[in-house]
C-alpha cells in the first residue's frame, strides 16, 4: 500500500516537473500509473496527493495554458522547485554539520536532518563529525514549543492557559506572538497580549495544556521595532547589586557565598569569618543565605536578617 | 508558497540517521523526499559508492537498492510510454545517466531552513566557537539559497548567555576551546556545591558541552582517573598548563543525546510540596512526577544522588516548599533550621 503510494507520488512529481505546460487532471490520470479506474475515485485520490505534495513544500501550481484550453491544469515550476546553487568551503560545511547536530534531541531535529539531506543532494559535503571539540544542544522539553513555532512561522494568533509566577490557578491568555526566545536553557514567547492590551512575555514551561490557533495564517503583524531578545532580558533580569551586607560565616563553609565577597576577615570568635558582600534585594539573597543553615548568619542589614529568620521559621511552620 | 512541513510531522518523521525506518503508513512521503534527493545527490557527484550513499541517507544498502530500483522503474504512459530516469549501480557504484527534471533537490522548507539558521546564529554568538568568519559566511550562503523560507527563522532566537557570571563563563569557554585545540592539560579550582568546597584538580580537556543553558568542560580528571563534567559557572579559576594533555584512548565520552546525567542506583527520591512562590522548583529540577493538590500546592518528586543539595533546597524554600520525604532528611532540615535560629536568638 505504502509502496504503491510512493511510486504514484514519485511518478506524479516527475510528470509535473517534466511538463512544459499545465496538464489537466485527465491528462495526469492518463500519464501517471497507479490511479483507480473510476473518475470519482481518481479525483479523490488526486486531491489527497496534491495536498501531500504541498505539505512537502513542492510548489504545485494551477493555471490554464495560453493556447485557450479552458480547463484548469497543474504543473511544478522547476524554478520554484529547485534549490538554488549553493557551494560551501570545507570550514563552512563543518559548521553546517555542527549546526544540524544542535537540534538532535529537540523539536526541529527532523527539519534539520531534512535540510542537511537536501544540501548534500545539492553537492555540499556536510560532514557529520564523530568527535567534535564542542557539542552544543538546544532542548525543547516544553510541549508548547511546536505549536508556538508554527504560530510565529505562520504569523497566527494563539490562546493558551498560563500559570503565572506565584499563582496557582491558570488563566486563559490570548496572544499575537512576535517571537520565541531561549535564554539560559529556558524558552519564552513574546508578543501582544490582546486581553491585557500590552506586550507580554510568557515562559513556555508555565503553559498548561494545548496551545490553540485563534486566527488564520498571516493575521499577526510583528511591529517593526519589536525586540524580543530585549523583552526577555527585561522580564528575567538580575537586580543590580547596590547594597552590601555583613555575614558571620563558619570557617571553611559558605564557599558559594564567599565567591561574591568584597572583603573577608577573621571574626572575633575563633572558627568564624566576617564576610562582606554586595547584594541586591533581600528576597533571593535571604534564600541563598538560609540554605547554609547555621553556617552563615546575617549581622546586617536588618531587613535581610529578618528575611532569613522568616525563611528559617517557615521551615518549622 | 505557504505549505510547509509541520513541526509535528517532521518530529515524528525523524527516526535519526543510521536507524532503519519503518515502512508503515505515513512514511510514503518521507520516502518520496529521500527519492527526490537521491538523484541529485548522485548527479552532483557524477559517480558515488552504494555504501557511502546509504550512510549519507541513513538507510541500509538493501533499502537504497530498492530506492534506486523504484526510481529506475518510473514510467510515464502519455503521450508515449517512456522511462524518465536511467541509472545503474553495478559494481557498487551508482551513476545516473538520465533524469531530466530531477537534477536538483527541492528547495528548503521554512522548518528546514530555520532549524539550521537558528542553530548557526546561536553558534555565531557562542564564546569559543564563533571566532572565524566561517559561521557568518555559511549563514549568508544559506539565507541566499533558502530565499523566503529563511524569513520565519528570524522569529526564533537562541541566546548564547549561559547560567552564571557571563563574563567569567565566556572567558573560560574561550580558554577551554583553546586548550582543546592545543591539546594541553588544564588546572582547575572547582566548586562542588554538594560539599560546599573548592577542589583542585588537573584535567585533560576533551570537549565543551553546551546543554540546557549550562556549559560543561568534559575532560579526563587526573584526580578521579575518569571522565568528568565540570560546569563552567562553578570553575573558580583555571590555568592552561605547559603540559600536553593525555586523554586515555579508551576514555568514554558522555553521550550528550542520552542526557548528561543518568539516574543511578545510588539516587534517592525526594518529595516536596510547593506553594505558589516555590513552584519555580518544578522548572529547574527534573521532576519524575508532578501532582496538583486540592489546596493549590504542587507535589513534585525529584530523583537525585545529592542529599546535601536537597537539604539546602529545603532550607532555602522555607514555607514555600515542604520536604516530605525521605523523613529522616526532613527531620535533619528542621534541626538545621532550629540550630540556625539559635544564632539569631
Amino acid at each position: 500500500m505504502s509502496r504503491r503510494k510512493t511510486e504514484r507520488l514519485l511518478s506524479l512529481v516527475v510528470c509535473l516537473l517534466s511538463a512544459r505546460r499545465y496538464l489537466t487532471a485527465a491528462q495526469i490520470r492518463e500519464a501517471v500509473p497507479g490511479y483507480p479506474e473510476s473518475f470519482d475515485a481518481f479525483k479523490r485520490m488526486f486531491e489527497r496527493d496534491k495536498d501531500e505534495l504541498r505539505e512537502l513544500g513542492i510548489p504545485l501550481e494551477t493555471g490554464t495554458n495560453p493556447a485557450g484550453d479552458e480547463e484548469q491544469g497543474y504543473r511544478i515550476s522547476r524554478q520554484a522547485y529547485e534549490l538554488p546553487d549553493i557551494r560551501l568551503e570545507p570550514d563552512e560545511a563543518a559548521v553546517l554539520g555542527l549546526a544540524a547536530r544542535v537540534w538532535r534531541r529537540a523539536a526541529l531535529s527532523g527539519a534539520a536532518e531534512g535540510a542537511l539531506l537536501k544540501l548534500r543532494a545539492a553537492g555540499v559535503e556536510a560532514e557529520d563529525l564523530t568527535q567534535p571539540d564542542i557539542e552544543p544542544r538546544v532542548l525543547t522539553p516544553d510541549a508548547a514549543f511546536g505549536r508556538l513555532w508554527e504560530a510565529v512561522r505562520d504569523r497566527r494568533p494563539v490562546t493558551f492557559s498560563y500559570v503565572g509566577a506565584g499563582r496557582t490557578a491558570p488563566q486563559q491568555r490570548r496572544l499575537e506572538p512576535w517571537g520565541v526566545v531561549s535564554r539560559r536553557g529556558r524558552w519564552y514567547v513574546v508578543g501582544y497580549d490582546t486581553g491585557r492590551a500590552a506586550e507580554r512575555v510568557f515562559r513556555l514551561s508555565r503553559i498548561a495544556g494545548a496551545v490553540s490557533f485563534t486566527g488564520p495564517a498571516g493575521s499577526v503583524t510583528v511591529p517593526a521595532d519589536a525586540d524580543v531578545r530585549a523583552s526577555v532580558d527585561d522580564w528575567d533580569t538580575d537586580w543590580p547589586a547596590e547594597r552590601s551586607c555583613l555575614l558571620r560565616v563558619r570557617t571553611g563553609t559558605g564557599n558559594g557565598l564567599r565567591r561574591h565577597a568584597i572583603t573577608t576577615r577573621p571574626a572575633p570568635d575563633p572558627g568564624w569569618d566576617l564576610v562582606e558582600l554586595a547584594f541586591s534585594e533581600p528576597g533571593w539573597w535571604s534564600e541563598q543565605i538560609a540554605s547554609y543553615g547555621a553556617d552563615v548568619i546575617v549581622l546586617e542589614p536588618s531587613d535581610l536578617r529578618d528575611a532569613v529568620i522568616g525563611r528559617l521559621k517557615g521551615v518549622l511552620a | 508558497m505557504s505549505a510547509d512541513i509541520g513541526v509535528g510531522d517532521t518530529a515524528a518523521a525523524s527516526s535519526g540517521r543510521g536507524q532503519p525506518r519503518a515502512a508503515q503508513a505515513g512514511t510514503a512521503t518521507e520516502r518520496l523526499q529521500r527519492l527526490l534527493a537521491l538523484v541529485p545527490y548522485v548527479m552532483s557527484r557524477n559517480v558515488v559508492g552504494l555504501a557511502e550513499t546509504a550512510e549519507a541517507f541513513g538507510v541500509s544498502e538493501r533499502d537504497l537498492v530498492d530506492d534506486l530500483n523504484m526510481l529506475w522503474c518510473v514510467e510515464l504512459r502519455s503521450p508515449d510510454p517512456y522511462c524518465p530516469i536511467d541509472l545503474s549501480y553495478e559494481g557498487g557504484e551508482i551513476q545516473v545517466s538520465e533524469a531530466e527534471a530531477m537534477g536538483r533537490p527541492l528547495r528548503l522548507a521554512a522548518d528546514e531552513a530555520s532549524a539550521l539558521l537558528i542553530a548557526l546564529r546561536w553558534l555565531a554568538e557562542m564564546p569559543g566557537v564563533g571566532r572565524g568568519s566561517e559561521i557568518s559566511r555559511t549563514i549568508a550562503k544559506l539565507e541566499q539559497a533558502a530565499g523566503s523560507a529563511a524569513a520565519p527563522s528570524m522569529h526564533v532566537n537562541v541566546r548564547a548567555d549561559m547560567q552564571g557570571d557571563e563574563a567569567a563563563v565566556s572567558a573560560a569557554a574561550v580558554q577551554i576551546t583553546d586548550a582543546i585545540t592545543a591539546r594541553r592539560r588544564m588546572h582547575i579550582s572547582y566548586y562542588v556545591p554538594g560539599r560546599d568546597e573548592a577542589t583542585e584538580r588537573d584535567v585533560d580537556p576533551m570537549r565543551l558541552l553546551i546543554v540546557e543553558g549550562f556549559s560543561y568542560l568534559e575532560g579526563w580528571c587526573r584526580r578521579a582517573d575518569a571522565v568528568r563534567l565540570f560546569r563552567l559557572d562553578r570553575i573558580l579559576s583555571l590555568q592552561t598548563l605547559e603540559v600536553p594533555a593525555e586523554v586515555p584512548a579508551d576514555a568514554e565520552r558522555v553521550d550528550v543525546d542520552r542526557g548528561l546525567f543518568r539516574p543511578s542506583a545510588a539516587d534517592i527520591r525526594v518529595v516536596f510540596e510547593l506553594a505558589g512562590a516555590g513552584r519555580w522548583v518544578a522548572d529547574y529540577y527534573p521532576c519524575e512526577r508532578q501532582e496538583e493538590l486540592p489546596d493549590g500546592r504542587l507535589r513534585v518528586q525529584i530523583r537525585t544522588p545529592d542529599t546535601e543539595m536537597v537539604r539546602r533546597l529545603a532550607l532555602r524554600l522555607g514555607e514555600d516548599g515542604r520536604l516530605l520525604s525521605p523523613p529522616d532528611l526532613a527531620r535533619q532540615v528542621m534541626a538545621d533550621a532550629r540550630a540556625a535560629l539559635d544564632h539569631y536568638a
